[in-house]
């Protein structure tokens, strides 16, 4: 069930407890700002009977409770608070480093990415650590990071066959993003590198090291400097 | 302090609650009971807060000692539950007396049995709940499934030890069964008439990777058209998703919480604690339903749970 409002925004059922809210279909920075207002706003002034947001790049997952609200009732109140979001501020992402080792054990696909795209291992840890990566959104699993863009020349797809299990601290790259795995979790990432940060810890005030909006650099450092900060 | 001490624990036994909400924006997904409804009633027939902490075990229960007692209750799958041998089924409470041991074993019905006790199994809340996320090592005891030798603390409740059961009929309503009711996923129309046919026609298995992330399955492998570029959004829980391969998978209570796969359908609210009753290799279908049915479902499922005969007293 497809419901169609102006050009812009677009509501779609996902299943009966949860709708949709599309921003376009292109990961740009516009609609990366409308996101993180609309989400902003659902922080700040709640709607009763919704009970968690899962926002993306150009979407955001409304998951409600099913008894207090329908899909459409849903609709109108948030079609309310996406005519609030052109007044709307959101505060400037914080600048943030990630020490990070590329390379070896913990970057084991580095040589085979630099084959991909004909550089040496140097070139891409250069290119990788050259840009500052918006944060899109945190998502699959506690405290992950969708971070972009990767220099163009970077993109790289996915593994054939995901690893069973990624070391946390590992840093990967998928098409056109980048992101740090904090668990040890299945990835089909590329691992170009570790960090020694702890990328979520829930004894932390701010249990995850990184938030939407945040504006993050990958800085190389060796592994007697990954050493020590592990000791910290 | 009223204790529970593993002797064993079983296959994967973890404290869970009714989940976490309200943390999507982290990446952190509710996690909670697979089987909601169980938990639930077991909870209710030991007196407690429907979202009160109890055990979930997985296939094989485990063994456990009781050296001051408890009120208890068994919900969910039949595991063959003994209380110092004395036979002890699903659906009613019991008082064990100080120093009983209750043992479970292998299921003969569904994946999951849940003990609740009177009380509460109290851990140290994370994110305000006492779920255990396994793949993130959060909540519940340590992060955890239980091993030999954990000390679980039993929350104070003195009240009266009072019997009651789930009324046959309600728990005929509740079972499980081999088809799951769904509605058209998000990407439904990315996929072509006939791949949309083979999946409500097929019948698949569960595979045996299965876990509470998701619900891998075996079967008629759906092609899907190929609308588009997929751009990674917000995954719903129950979501069926179609990776690469054409085998689709169903996102479970600790799904991930975004995801880059077209979803072709999604399990209803009604069923959800219905797939946390299927094991590897049980058999299922999907049938769509509409999203007014589906909240028909839903509100009948729930006027039932409401009812005063659910519980016999």
């Amino acid at each position: 069930m497809e419901i169609r409002t102006s050009d812009e925004v677009r509501f779609h059922t996902a299943s009966d407890q949860s709708l949709l809210v599309y921003f376009g279909q292109q990961i740009t920075p516009g609609t990366h700002q409308r996101v993180r207002k609309l989400l902003g706003l659902l922080e700040r002034e709640p709607i009763a009977g919704v009970r968690n947001l899962n926002p993306a790049y150009c979407s955001i997952l409304v998951s409600f409770d099913a008894l207090r609200l329908n899909h459409r009732e849903l609709e109108q109140i948030l079609r309310g608070y996406i005519d609030r979001l052109d007044a709307m501020q959101v505060p400037p992402g914080r600048e943030l480093q990630i020490p990070t080792c590329y390379g070896g054990e913990f970057g084991p696909d580095l040589y085979e990415v630099s084959a991909l795209h004909g550089m040496t291992p140097e070139q891409v840890i250069e290119l990788h650590a050259s840009v500052t990566y918006i944060v899109y959104f945190l998502g699959f699993v506690p405290g992950f990071a969708y971070l972009g863009e990767l220099p163009q020349a970077l993109a790289t797809p996915r593994l054939d066959h995901p690893r069973r299990s990624t070391p946390p601290g590992s840093v990967g790259i998928a098409g056109n993003q980048t992101g740090v795995y904090p668990f040890a979790t299945p990835g089909g990432w590329r691992l170009i590198g570790r960090t020694p940060i702890a990328m979520f810890r829930a004894e932390r005030e701010a249990m995850s090291f990184l938030s939407i909006g945040d504006r993050v650099r990958f800085t190389p450092i060796s592994a007697a400097q990954f050493a020590a900060l592990v000791r910290g | 302090m009223s204790t529970i001490q593993v002797q064993t624990p079983g296959l994967q036994t973890t404290v869970q609650d009714l989940g976490r909400n309200g943390f999507g924006p982290a990446g952190v997904s509710p996690s909670g009971a697979a089987d909601r409804i169980s938990l639930r009633l077991g909870n209710r027939l030991v007196g407690n807060d429907e979202n009160a902490a109890g055990l979930e075990m997985m296939l094989l229960g485990g063994t456990f000692a009781f050296p001051d007692g408890a009120i208890l209750a068994l919900t969910g799958s039949d595991f063959g539950a003994t209380l110092d041998a004395v036979r002890l089924g699903v659906g009613t409470s019991a008082e064990v007396r100080p120093g009983q041991t209750l043992r479970l074993g292998p299921t003969s019905s569904g994946a999951r049995c849940y003990l609740c006790v009177q009380g509460r199994i109290e851990v140290k809340p994370f994110l305000g709940s006492a779920s255990t996320h396994i793949l993130s090592g959060l909540g519940g005891f340590e992060g955890r499934a239980l091993r030999k030798g954990d000390v679980l603390r039993i929350g104070s409740a003195p009240r009266p030890f009072r019997k009651r059961t789930i009324a046959p009929e309600a728990a005929e309503h509740l079972s499980p069964r081999s088809i799951l009711r769904v509605t058209a996923g998000p990407q439904a129309d990315w996929f072509s008439e006939s791949s949309l046919r083979s999946f409500y026609a097929g019948t698949y298995r569960v595979g045996e990777q299965s876990n509470r992330m998701g619900l891998r399955l075996e079967g008629v492998a759906i092609a899907e058209r190929g609308a588009g570029q997929m751009i990674t959004e917000g995954v719903s829980l129950g979501a069926i998703q179609v990776p690469a391969g054409g085998s689709p998978i169903i996102l479970f209570v600790e799904q991930q919480t975004t995801g880059g796969y077209p979803k072709i359908a999604n399990v209803i609210a009604a069923d959800m604690h219905r797939v946390g009753q299927l094991r590897p290799r049980d058999e299922i279908r999907f049938e769509e339903v509409t999203f007014d049915t589906a909240r028909t479902l839903l509100l009948e499922q729930e006027k039932l749970l409401a009812s005063g005969e659910l519980i016999l007293e």
